[in-house]
C-alpha cells in the first residue's frame, strides 16, 4: 500500500516549478565552461596513439616546441608518474590505479601521447603533428575472448599499477556470489532457460563535449572551471596527480551540457591544470567530437549469460548470471559497473532461493569503459529480461504474468542487497515502496497489450509486435556516498542554498531548491541556489548512481529543518508562543493562536535586532539504504521483414520514483533515458577496425536518435511514497535507460519470432536473424 | 589572412574581422554570442544553429567570409522589451530545457519553422528538429514547446 501521505499537501514539492536556471539557458547566457572568456589563454591539443598497444621508444618534441606560438609540450617524459584512476569515485576509489597522466606504453588507439599548449587552437593542433614518436608495437588484445585466452598478451604488466585482481591474466576484478545451490536449483526445476546476450561499445554523446578552463587566482591557487559531474573528486584526484595540497585547488562546476556518466571522469583537468601551473597562464582544453568518442569513455561492452529455473507455474527457483565486462585499456569503474550488472538486477526477482553471480572484468586494447547512465544494470537487464521472456514462451504464459509472479514487493528483501556492493559488501535493506504492480497495470492498458500481443498485425512488409520488461535501480550508494547542504537566511526572508550536488542538466538545483522551499514555507523564488564550487559549497560526491534527489535531497531537507527550528525559536520569542505550535508557511511563522510574524521580520531581528545570530545550518546525509525506483516498460515495434529495419511505434514507460519533486523534471529524466536507450537498442555502436581503431567517431556515422526517429515517448509516473526519501522521493535518472534493449528485443520476438541477443538491433542483424529462421524452416 | 566583413547581428550592423577559414560559428562566439554552441563541427548536431537572413543554418557549416552584408539572429537577439520570445517561454513552461546546451539551436530552428508554418503538426515539428540533436529530453517536451508557442503566437487558448 502506498503511504497515506498525500503529495498534494505540498506547496512547492510535486509542482512543475520552472527550472531555476531555465532563463539563463533559453537566453544563451555564457553559463557553460566553454563560454568563459579565453582571452590570453593557451589552447591545448592532444596527440593520440595510432597503435592499439605499443611502447614509446622515443618521443621528440623539439620541432613542435620550435613552432611559433607554442608554449609548452607535455609528454610522459616531463609529467608526473603518479599512478591514479580517472574514475571520479569516493575515496579510496574501487578502481585500479593503472594509469598516469601520459603513459609510456599506450594501450588503445586514441590514447593521449602528448599535449601541446599554444596561443591558438590551430597552432596547438598543427604542433601535435610535429611531434616525432617512435613506437615498438606490442601484440594487441581486441576482444573479450582474446583477453581471456591462456597465452594472451598482458596489458598491464607494469609494476606500478595497483588494485588489479590478476594483471597476468588481464582480469581487473572478480565478484563471486553464491546463495543456495543454483546448479541443484536449475536441475530440479520443471523449466529452464539459458541465454547469453552481448552489448556493444556505445558512447554517452553529451552535446557539450568535455571542456575545462584553468587559471590562477590572485593568490596563485589553481582554479578549474570544468564540465564535470564530480567537482570534489576532481579536486582530490587532481591534487594527487599534480602533487598539490587540496586547499591550493578550487573546482567550479558551471552549467554542464549533459554528462550521463562520461563526466564522472577526470580526463582533462590534470593536463589543463598542469599547463597553467607551468606557464602561469590560463589554459583551455576542449575535446573534439571524435576525441569525445574515442578518447573519453564508453559504456562497458558485456557478455551476460543468464540461466533460470522455474516451476511450471512460472515461479523462479534459481537464477544464475555470469558476466564478462570489457573495460578496455584502463580499469575505470571496471569493478563497480560489473558489480551493478548483478546488484541492480537480481534483487528484482527475489523469489528464487538459489542465486549465483559470477562477474569478471577484463582489459583489452580498446577504448576505455566508464560510468554510463544505468551503470552495468543496462547490460545485465538485457540478458535477464530476455531470459524472462524466453521463460514465458516456454511456459506459454503471458510475459507480464511471469513478472508479476516473481518481482519483489514492499516489505521484502533480497540477499543480493547485502552480498554485492561497490568495492565492498552492500547493505541489507527491505523495500519500503514498490508500485510495480500498478506500473504493470497502467502499461498493459496504455500499450494495448491484450489486443496486440501475438497479433502480428501486418502493414505491407511491416509486422507489428509488443514487448515489455521490468526494472529497478537504486538511489545512491548506501553507506558510501555523502551529500551535504548549507542554508542561510537573508535580510528579506530569502535563503541561500549552497550545495555540492552537481546539476548536469537534470534539474537537481531546482528540485533541491523545492525541497528547501517546502520545509521553510517559502516559494522557490526565495531560495537562491548555488551549487558545486569546492570553495563555496559543502561537500557532495557529485551526480552519479542516481543519488542526488535521495542523498543530497535528504541533506537539504535536514539542513532546512535545522534552519526551520532556529526560525521557530525566534518566532516563539517574538510571538510569545510555544515553539511547538508554530509552523512556517506563506513566508511567515504562524503560531497556534493564528498570530504571525513574517520571515523578513524574523531575519531582520536575528541579523540586526536582539539575540543576533546567522540563522542557518549545514547538514549531511549518507544513505543506510538505497531505495530502488521501479519501472514497467512497454513498446510496440514494427519490423520491416524485407529490410530488417525496426521502428518503435509506441513506447510507454511507467515509473515509480516515489514522490516526483518536480513532475516535469522526473518525466524528462524518463523520456530522455528511454530515448537514449532506444538509440542504444537500434543504431548506436562504435565500430572498431581489426587494428582497434574506432571507424565512426562522428555524429554522422554514429547515429543517435533525432526527433523523427522516435515515437512520442509516454512517461507515466505513478503515485508512490518512499518513507526514507525527502518528501517521499527516490531516484529516477538512470532506470529508464535499462529498458529499451530488452523491451524492443522482446517486441521484435513478438512480431517476427526471432530472438536478438546482440545489440544494437540494426537492420542487418534483424534481417540476418530473419534469414536464419527462414532457412531453418 | 584577415579581412573585415559587415554583419548585422541581432539587428545591429557591425564590422567583423574574419580569417579566410573561419566558420560563422567561430566568428559569432568570438564576438561574444556564446549561445551559439560548438558541438560537433560537422553540421550534425545543430547546437550552432542561427538564423541567416531568416533561415536556420548550422553556423559551423558556413564560411564567415561568405556572410558579408547578411543578417544573423541568435538567441541573444530574441528578447524584446524584457519579454522572451514565445518559444523561449514555452521551452521553460513545458519543462523542455534540461542541460540547455542544445536549447539555443533548437529555439532558432523552431522559430524558423514557425515563420513558415504557423500551425504545425507534431510531425512537422519533429521533421523540423531533425537536425537538432538533444541527448537529454527525448524531444517530447521540446515538441510540446514548439506546438505551445505556435498556439501562443496565433493568440490561441494557451495565450
Amino acid at each position: 500500500m502506498p503511504d497515506p501521505v498525500d503529495p498534494r499537501r505540498f506547496a512547492v514539492v510535486g509542482h512543475n516549478e520552472p527550472k531555476v536556471d531555465a532563463y539563463a539557458l533559453v537566453t544563451g547566457k555564457p553559463v557553460f565552461a566553454g563560454d568563459a572568456s579565453s582571452d590570453g589563454a593557451l589552447h591545448i591539443a592532444f596527440l593520440a596513439s595510432t597503435h592499439a598497444h605499443a611502447r614509446i621508444t622515443s618521443i621528440d618534441t623539439s620541432r613542435a616546441e620550435a613552432l611559433d606560438g607554442v608554449s609548452l609540450v607535455l609528454t610522459h617524459e616531463n609529467t608526473p608518474a603518479t599512478m591514479y584512476t580517472t574514475a571520479g569515485q569516493g575515496f579510496p576509489e574501487p578502481s585500479p590505479y593503472d594509469t598516469r597522466m601520459f603513459n609510456p606504453t599506450v594501450r588503445f588507439v586514441g590514447e593521449r601521447v602528448a599535449a601541446v599548449a599554444a596561443e591558438t587552437p590551430e597552432i596547438a593542433r598543427a604542433a601535435t603533428k610535429l611531434i616525432d614518436v617512435a613506437y615498438e608495437t606490442l601484440p594487441a588484445v581486441l576482444s573479450i575472448d582474446e583477453a581471456l585466452a591462456p597465452d594472451a598478451p598482458i596489458i598491464h604488466g607494469e609494476d606500478e599499477a595497483t588494485g588489479i585482481h590478476d594483471a597476468a591474466r588481464n582480469i581487473v576484478s572478480v565478484v563471486d556470489v553464491d546463495i543456495g545451490d543454483v546448479e541443484a536449483g536449475i536441475a530440479g526445476s520443471a523449466v529452464a532457460v539459458d541465454t547469453t546476450c552481448e552489448t556493444q561499445y556505445a558512447q554517452h554523446v553529451p552535446i557539450e563535449p568535455h571542456v575545462v578552463r584553468a587559471y590562477l587566482d590572485n593568490d596563485g591557487r589553481l582554479v578549474l572551471l570544468t564540465s564535470t559531474q564530480v567537482p570534489f573528486h576532481v579536486r582530490r584526484i587532481v591534487a594527487r596527480v599534480l602533487d598539490l595540497p587540496v586547499h591550493r585547488i578550487r573546482v567550479i562546476k558551471p552549467r554542464v551540457g549533459g554528462g550521463f556518466g562520461v563526466k564522472q571522469e577526470i580526463l582533462l583537468e590534470d593536463v589543463t591544470g598542469l599547463v597553467t601551473l607551468r606557464t602561469g597562464r590560463p589554459a583551455v582544453a576542449e575535446l573534439s567530437r571524435p576525441e569525445e568518442f574515442v578518447s573519453s569513455r564508453t559504456r562497458h561492452p558485456m557478455r551476460v549469460r543468464v540461466r533460470l529455473g522455474a516451476t511450471d507455474d512460472g515461479t523462479l527457483r534459481a537464477v544464475a548470471m555470469d558476466v564478462i565486462s570489457n573495460t578496455g585499456a584502463y580499469g575505470s569503474h571496471g569493478l563497480t559497473v560489473m558489480s551493478n550488472a548483478g546488484s541492480k538486477t537480481l534483487p528484482l526477482y527475489n523469489r528464487a532461493p538459489d542465486v549465483r553471480y559470477r562477474g569478471r572484468t577484463v582489459y583489452t586494447n580498446l577504448p576505455v569503459g566508464g560510468a554510463y547512465r544505468g551503470y552495468g544494470a543496462t547490460q545485465g537487464y538485457f540478458a535477464l529480461e530476455t531470459a524472462m521472456d524466453e521463460l514465458a514462451v516456454k511456459l506459454d504464459m503471458d510475459p507480464v504474468e511471469v513478472r508479476r509472479r516473481n518481482h519483489i514487493r514492499v516489505g521484502e528483501t533480497s540477499p543480493i542487497f547485502a552480498a554485492i556492493g561497490e568495492g565492498k559488501p552492500g547493505v541489507e535493506q527491505t523495500v519500503g515502496s514498490c508500485e510495480l504492480e500498478r506500473c504493470l497495470d497502467i502499461g498493459v492498458e496504455e500499450i494495448g497489450w491484450a489486443d496486440k500481443r501475438g497479433a502480428r498485425r501486418r502493414d505491407g512488409p511491416w509486422v507489428h509486435g509488443v514487448g515489455m520488461s521490468i526494472h529497478m535501480q537504486g538511489s545512491g550508494i548506501a553507506d558510501v556516498d555523502m551529500g551535504a547542504a548549507t542554508i542561510k537566511m537573508n535580510d528579506d526572508g530569502s535563503f541561500n542554498l549552497l550545495i555540492g550536488a552537481t546539476d548536469l542538466g537534470t534539474g537537481s538545483d531546482t528540485i533541491l531548491g523545492q525541497i528547501a522551499a517546502e520545509v521553510l514555507g517559502v516559494p522557490l523564488a526565495k531560495i537562491v541556489v548555488y551549487s558545486s564550487d569546492t570553495d563555496m559549497t559543502p561537500f557532495d560526491v557529485g551526480a552519479y548512481a542516481s543519488s542526488t534527489t535521495y542523498v543530497s535531497g535528504n541533506a537539504v531537507r535536514r539542513a532546512a529543518e535545522q534552519a526551520r527550528a532556529q526560525i521557530t525559536a525566534v518566532a516563539s520569542a517574538m510571538l510569545e508562543e510555544d515553539a511547538g505550535g508554530i509552523s512556517l508557511r506563506g513566508e511567515a511563522a504562524i503560531g497556534a493562536s493564528g498570530n504571525r510574524v513574517t520571515l523578513e521580520e524574523i531575519a531582520l531581528r536575528s541579523l540586526y535586532g536582539s539575540d543576533q545570530e546567522q540563522i542557518g545550518a549545514t547538514a549531511s546525509f549518507v544513505g543506510d539504504e538505497s531505495p530502488p525506483p521501479f519501472l514497467a516498460s512497454f513498446a510496440e515495434v514494427a519490423v520491416d521483414t524485407e529490410t530488417g529495419q525496426v521502428r518503435v511505434v509506441d513506447y510507454v514507460a511507467v515509473a515509480d520514483c516515489g514522490v516526483a519533486i518536480n513532475p516535469h523534471a522526473a518525466e524528462g529524466q524518463v523520456e530522455g533515458a528511454i530515448a537514449n536507450g532506444i538509440g542504444y537498442a537500434l543504431t548506436e555502436e562504435m565500430l572498431i577496425s581489426g587494428h582497434g581503431r574506432v571507424r565512426n567517431p562522428t555524429l554522422f556515422d554514429y547515429k543517435i536518435p533525432a526527433a523523427p526517429d522516435l515515437p512520442r515517448i509516454r512517461a507515466i509516473l505513478v503515485d508512490s511514497y518512499e518513507p526514507t526519501g525527502p518528501m517521499g522521493a527516490k531516484s529516477v535518472a538512470e532506470i529508464g535507460i535499462n529498458a529499451p534493449i530488452p523491451t524492443i528485443a522482446n517486441a521484435i520476438y513478438d512480431a517476427v519470432g526471432v530472438r536478438l541477443r546482440n545489440s544494437p538491433f540494426t537492420a542487418e542483424r534483424v534481417l540476418a536473424a530473419l534469414d536464419a529462421v527462414a532457412s531453418e524452416d | 589572412m584577415s579581412t573585415t566583413i559587415t554583419l548585422t547581428i541581432n539587428g545591429t550592423e557591425r564590422p567583423v574581422a574574419v580569417e579566410l577559414g573561419d566558420s560563422l560559428l567561430e566568428v559569432l562566439r568570438r564576438e561574444g554570442f556564446t549561445s551559439v554552441k560548438h558541438g560537433c563541427d560537422t553540421g550534425d548536431c545543430g547546437a550552432c544553429a542561427v538564423l541567416l537572413d531568416g533561415d536556420a543554418v548550422d553556423s559551423c557549416m558556413i564560411l564567415a567570409i561568405s556572410t558579408d552584408g547578411r543578417a544573423v539572429t541568435t538567441v541573444e537577439g530574441l528578447e524584446t522589451d524584457g519579454h522572451l520570445h514565445p518559444l523561449q517561454q514555452a521551452m521553460i513552461d513545458t519543462g523542455a530545457v534540461q542541460c540547455g546546451f542544445c536549447t539555443p539551436g533548437t529555439v532558432m530552428t523552431g522559430i524558423d519553422l514557425l515563420s513558415r508554418n504557423t500551425d504545425p503538426t507534431q510531425d512537422d515539428v519533429k521533421t523540423a528538429l531533425a537536425g537538432n540533436l538533444c541527448r537529454c529530453t527525448g524531444y517530447v517536451k521540446q515538441v510540446d514547446a514548439v506546438l505551445a508557442a505556435a498556439r501562443q503566437m496565433k493568440g490561441g487558448p494557451d495565450a
